[in-house]
């Protein structure tokens, strides 16, 4: 299932496999980063991210398929030169200062940053004279957040970008990202925060073993999984409710009844005739959180 | 945190990237960080002194400012050498690595060569000052006696001689994670600093130890120390490129052993 669309595509991954020994870590994934989008790449620990992030940069060759990075291979320096990259994985000296770290970073790019604005922008302005090790874990992410700009990328790999931060600090960073992708920016962002790609991400793939179970925009992979959940205090039991078409699930906790749906307004309905003395219904949209539960527990 | 309105101007060296700039900052903030780790910095620079002012100078047999002081001096040089090499390539390389910081540097647009080259540069830098400090010991407190020519080929020799105890530091990194490397880097430093004749005489080590000591870089490099330093008396310039050679060749060695082992494990 390969992300399509008339814009161009910043990075692709086609039909890409990757092994480790007897482990296939990715099998034969296809993915794109659209121009001016971004992208999140969910799936559960050992899914594949981190493969499928690592042939992109180059940092590993697939057993299989075909990696592109703006259009060319990402082993070329000169393509690397216009991408920024944030790994979670990734520590920095800790006996260095903040604008030493930006400073190094800003040499490998042709047209960087002024230090002034990439600090403003990474909200690192209070710490630039500070060694890296005595920073906060949030400190530390703007900095590693601070370097992934600094080179005005074409494409940002941000993995897990806000761990750490606090709500001030995520919406600052996601409106940097903003600002970046109105600017043309291609972004690929892995995080386990829902709420995240759900806030930033254009389009969302989500990783299973290896392999994409579901694509499209946000609203397109809610949809994909249960897209309603209802909950009423009813006489209706739990057992008959699950026969009825539309329902995905239903139980009763706390006295009250809890359904699944794929639609509800079919299933309110047929409630609401059933029993007219239905009490403190409720109906909410489910989140992409539980459209992501529910796929990985199907493919896994 | 404001939103990014990318008006900011290019800095000045913008429209294209200095290679030199590059180095110069990697190499920069290399040597900072490791300035600021006393725990590599005072050993590396503090242990050949202390050794060489309790060894060299205080045990030392009296008068022994002639051939036996600068033989002893060259030995301490070769010792003071062997560390900045192992400790700096090895030691930093396993931690980065461990730490993904070699990872993101190769994702990042870094020129290939320039991280090693920054670390090779700050070995020879560090292998550079122990070798001054130990030849001012020498000179004041061990009243041995260098010409200028002997001081310069002996800051040359430790300026290159440093260069296959990186490669071997380089392996030992590639090998080994970064917590373990400092112990794992001592068990070679040590025993190699003995068994090659560096810090005994050959002649006091049981036969066997003492006709496998060419193989330690340690030897070759004792070897052309002792051919600057003794250069009135024994000097060969054949013998002397022997050792050159062999020291070459176990640098490639190194080298090539390592470059495999990042390609293929990172």
């Amino acid at each position: 299932m390969m992300i399509r669309s008339p814009m161009p595509v910043a990075a692709a991954l086609d039909g890409v496999v990757k092994r480790y020994g007897s482990t296939t870590a990715l099998d034969g994934l296809h993915l794109g980063i659209e121009r001016a989008k971004v992208t999140a790449l969910l799936g559960a620990n050992g899914a594949g991210k981190t493969t499928a992030v690592s042939l992109l940069l180059g940092l590993a060759e697939p057993d299989a398929g075909r990696v592109s990075l703006l259009g060319d291979s990402p082993r070329r320096l000169e393509t690397r030169r216009r991408i920024g990259v944030m790994l979670q994985a990734a520590a920095l000296p800790d006996t260095l200062q903040v604008r030493e770290l930006i400073a190094v970073t800003s040499s490998y790019y042709v047209r960087p940053l002024r230090l002034a604005e990439v600090a403003r922008l990474a909200g690192v302005e209070d710490v630039l004279g500070r060694r890296y090790g005595r920073l906060s874990g949030g400190q530390q992410r703007r900095v590693q957040f601070a370097l992934a700009i600094c080179g005005r990328p074409e494409l940002l790999f941000l993995d897990e970008p806000t761990t750490g931060l606090d709500v001030e600090a995520r919406a600052a960073v996601w409106s940097v990202v903003r600002a970046l992708v109105d600017q043309g920016c291609a972004v690929l962002l892995t995080t386990h925060y829902l709420e995240e790609a759900e806030a930033l991400a254009h389009r969302v793939a989500v990783l299973v073993r290896g392999r994409i179970v579901a694509e499209g925009t946000v609203d397109e992979v809610r949809a994909q999984g249960v897209c309603r959940r209802i909950r009423c205090v009813t006489r209706i039991s739990a057992e008959e409710v699950r026969a009825w078409p539309d329902v995905g699930s239903a139980t009763r906790e706390d006295g009250r009844l809890q359904i699944e749906a794929t639609a509800s307004e079919s299933v309110v309905r047929r409630l609401l005739e059933a029993d007219p003395q239905l009490t403190e219904l409720e109906v909410r949209r489910a989140g992409l959180a539980e459209a992501f539960v529910q796929m990985t527990r199907e493919n896994a | 945190m404001d939103s990014f309105d990318g008006t900011s101007k290019p800095p000045a060296f913008a429209g294209g990237v200095s290679m030199l700039r590059i180095l110069w900052l990697e190499t920069r903030t290399e040597y900072l960080r490791l300035l600021r780790t006393p725990s590599f910095s005072v050993p590396i620079i503090g242990f050949p002194l202390l050794f060489y002012v309790l060894f060299g100078v205080m045990l030392s047999p009296p008068r022994a400012g002639g051939a036996v002081g600068q033989a002893i001096l060259g030995a301490f040089v070769v010792f003071g050498v062997m560390a900045p090499g192992l400790f700096g390539l090895g030691v930093t390389l396993a931690i980065d690595r461990d730490r993904g910081l070699l990872a993101l540097k190769r994702a990042l647009p870094m020129p290939a060569g320039t991280y090693l080259a920054a670390k090779l540069i700050m070995a020879m830098f560090f292998a550079v000052i122990v070798s001054v400090l130990l030849m001012l010991l020498a000179a004041t407190l061990g009243h041995v006696a260098l010409g200028i020519l002997e001081v310069c080929e002996l800051l040359a020799l430790s300026a290159l001689g440093v260069v296959p105890f990186c490669g071997l530091g380089l392996l030992i990194g590639t090998l080994t994670k970064g917590q373990a490397a400092p112990a794992v880097i001592n068990l070679i430093y040590l025993p190699m600093s003995f068994l090659s004749g560096v810090l005994l005489p050959l002649t006091v080590l049981p036969r066997f130890i003492a006709r496998l000591a060419p193989a330690w870089p340690a030897y070759q490099l004792d070897q052309l120390a002792l051919a600057v330093v003794s250069r009135g008396s024994e000097w060969s310039a054949g013998l002397a490129a022997r050792h050159a050679l062999v020291l070459a060749g176990m640098t490639a060695l190194f080298f090539v052993i390592a470059r495999r082992r990042l390609e293929r494990h990172g």
